[in-house]
């Protein structure tokens, strides 16, 4: 086993994108996120990358279009609002297939909000992003290990499928220390024969582009576009189960919430209550398999979130309401407590 | 370890806030009168202020920025600051910001603790964190912090940890580096601190340790 090295989670973040291959950061600070950027400014200049601080969240991801588009691996970060700023900019890189990678350090609002923790931007990851018909891949990582590898593993999936892989973490998760290794296997980056990197006079010229003149020809790219994304639906989901086999009631949970929920489950077990959880990595595209098995034996299935309930939407659609789905929930940058969730729990075993 | 002003400073989780509460404590049950200032302006979180009430308890004032632990991020810097310099009557313990910019705050002070001269300043070293994982590293971290607040570092306190998954062996593997360190730099290990339950396993393997009660969470 490799060396353990004790890291805040944005740091994590930085430190495996760099071993992933990025060596172009452009941000603007943001608490919680601002160890991510200042991570990579202190790393970049020494191995002969870039970092910039843009005079706003706008630029930086404009500045990220332009260096995605001659086929670097490229990201950004930021915090609630500055995502907010970014929209257009994510709009436009879904629009012209490019690859990218985001990370949202998830903090109360809406609006300027506060500091602390929140998982309250879900719909914007899995929804609302941006303007137009499209996706993002949204990575959800619930540790400091987690961080990291999920950032190796969001350039990769973005690379692949030429879209922008979102980072969804929270406030805590960027900010608490926890060892982790980091020994990745880094799987080379896919050719990228669309990258306008100059013809030398030896290709046709590639334009990168999401301005298509004809409605037709726009129809089409949305049509192979959403194509794309049935195959990510198809074989990228990411979840993990905790103690489902004999799981009477169900709880479903990601990032920091699935820790706290991760306690109240071995308490609730304690006394006697047969409960699990399953925690999506993914939030787009979505688990819904486990859902929908899932609620063909549990009774009740309680989503942890803080959000006013956001992700219940989802484990909804996903196990058809086929039993009831109630929330647990704690807004504003305030985190349930296991004893909150605890009490949930045993509430739907009466 | 006797001077009237204790400054610990290091780079972002060295361990700086945990050794400066303990510290403080530990000068109070000697029966000094001591007070704690805050002056960290980098970073919202892990503040001294999460043992306030254990301080209060036992009599050691905290200064602090009232903006500390709260929902706004402010860089703010408390006016009761100036009593470090002004109240010669107490020691003080400071527990400065984790970077350059952090040690910046602590510039304003520097003359009149220079000229006072009963200070340490003390830079928290651990080299499981990954910006300051061997001695070189550690030697830019602190030339900036020197450049930034005007004053020289006189020892190192070393803290190498994992946090809660720190073991015996990870402990003892860093003693090697932070010797290497004060080689390099020409300072001396004030001590090797160690979370408490870690202590009795390791009393008789370092020299001059330092038990550690953490801070406690209320989160």
């Amino acid at each position: 086993m490799s060396e353990k090295i004790l890291m805040k989670g944005n740091e994590a973040i930085a430190e495996a994108a760099i071993a992933a291959g990025c060596r172009h950061y452009f941000g603007y600070p943001i608490t919680p996120q601002t160890e991510v950027a200042a991570y990579m400014a202190k790393k970049m200049p020494k191995i002969g990358g870039t970092f910039l601080q843009a005079e706003s969240e706008i630029a930086a991801i404009n500045m990220v279009y332009g260096v995605s588009s001659t086929g670097k691996r490229v990201m950004t970060s930021s915090s609630s609002p500055g995502i907010s700023l970014k929209g257009e900019g994510l709009s436009y890189l879904a629009g012209a297939d490019l690859p990218a990678l985001v990370v949202n350090v998830q903090r109360g609002g809406p609006g300027l909000g506060g500091i602390q923790p929140s998982q309250s931007d879900y719909f914007q990851a899995t929804r609302g992003a941006g303007h137009g018909d499209f996706h993002m891949i949204v990575l959800a990582p619930n540790s400091v290990q987690e961080m990291a590898q999920l950032t190796v593993k969001g350039f990769e999936l973005a690379d692949t499928y030429r879209m922008t892989a979102m980072i969804l973490a929270d406030g805590t998760l960027g900010q608490m220390m926890e060892p982790i290794s980091l020994d990745f296997d880094i799987a080379p980056a896919p050719a990228k024969p669309w990258a306008t990197t100059g013809t030398k006079m030896e290709r046709p010229h590639n334009i990168v582009n999401s301005l298509f003149l004809k409605p037709e020809e726009l129809e089409k790219h949305n049509f192979l576009r959403y194509d794309r994304y049935r195959t990510i639906e198809e074989n990228e989901v990411m979840y993990e189960e905790y103690m489902m086999e004999d799981a009477e009631i169900c709880v479903a949970a990601f990032g920091i919430a699935s820790r706290v929920s991760k306690n109240a489950i071995n308490e609730a077990r304690k006394q006697g209550i047969k409960v699990g959880m399953i925690r999506p990595i993914t939030l787009w595209p979505f688990p819904k398999a486990p859902f929908m098995k899932a609620a063909e034996k549990v009774k009740a299935i309680l989503s942890v979130e803080l959000s006013m309930g956001q992700m219940i939407e989802d484990v909804k659609l996903a196990c058809e309401c086929k039993v009831p789905v109630t929330l647990c929930n704690r807004v504003g940058g305030m985190i349930p407590s296991p004893d909150q969730v605890l009490k949930a729990i045993c509430d739907l075993q009466k | 370890m006797d001077k009237r002003i204790l400054i610990l400073a290091g780079h972002y989780g060295s361990g700086k806030t945990n050794i400066a509460v303990n510290l403080a404590m530990n000068l109070r049950r000697e029966g000094r009168r001591v007070a704690i200032a805050d002056l960290d302006i980098v970073n919202p979180y892990f503040r001294t202020k999460d043992s306030l009430a254990e301080l209060e308890e036992m009599g050691i004032p905290l200064i602090s920025s009232e903006y500390a632990n709260t929902n706004v991020d402010l860089p703010a810097l408390p006016a009761a600051m100036y009593s470090v310099v002004d109240d010669r009557n107490s020691s003080f313990v400071l527990d400065i910001g984790g970077d350059d910019r952090g040690a910046l705050a602590l510039g304003r002070l520097a003359p009149r603790i220079l000229e006072e001269n009963s200070y340490e300043m003390i830079l928290v070293a651990n080299f499981c964190r990954p910006l300051t994982r061997n001695p070189d590293s550690l030697v830019e971290v602190m030339r900036e912090m020197e450049a930034a607040c005007g004053i020289p570092f006189t020892a190192v306190a070393h803290n190498s940890n994992l946090g809660e998954a720190t073991t015996p062996s990870d402990v003892l593997s860093a003693v090697a580096k932070a010797e290497e360190f004060s080689r390099l730099v020409g300072l001396p290990i004030v001590f090797h601190s160690v979370r408490a339950d870690l202590y009795p396993a390791l009393k008789d393997e370092i020299p001059n340790l330092f038990p550690l009660n953490l801070q406690k969470k209320y989160y």
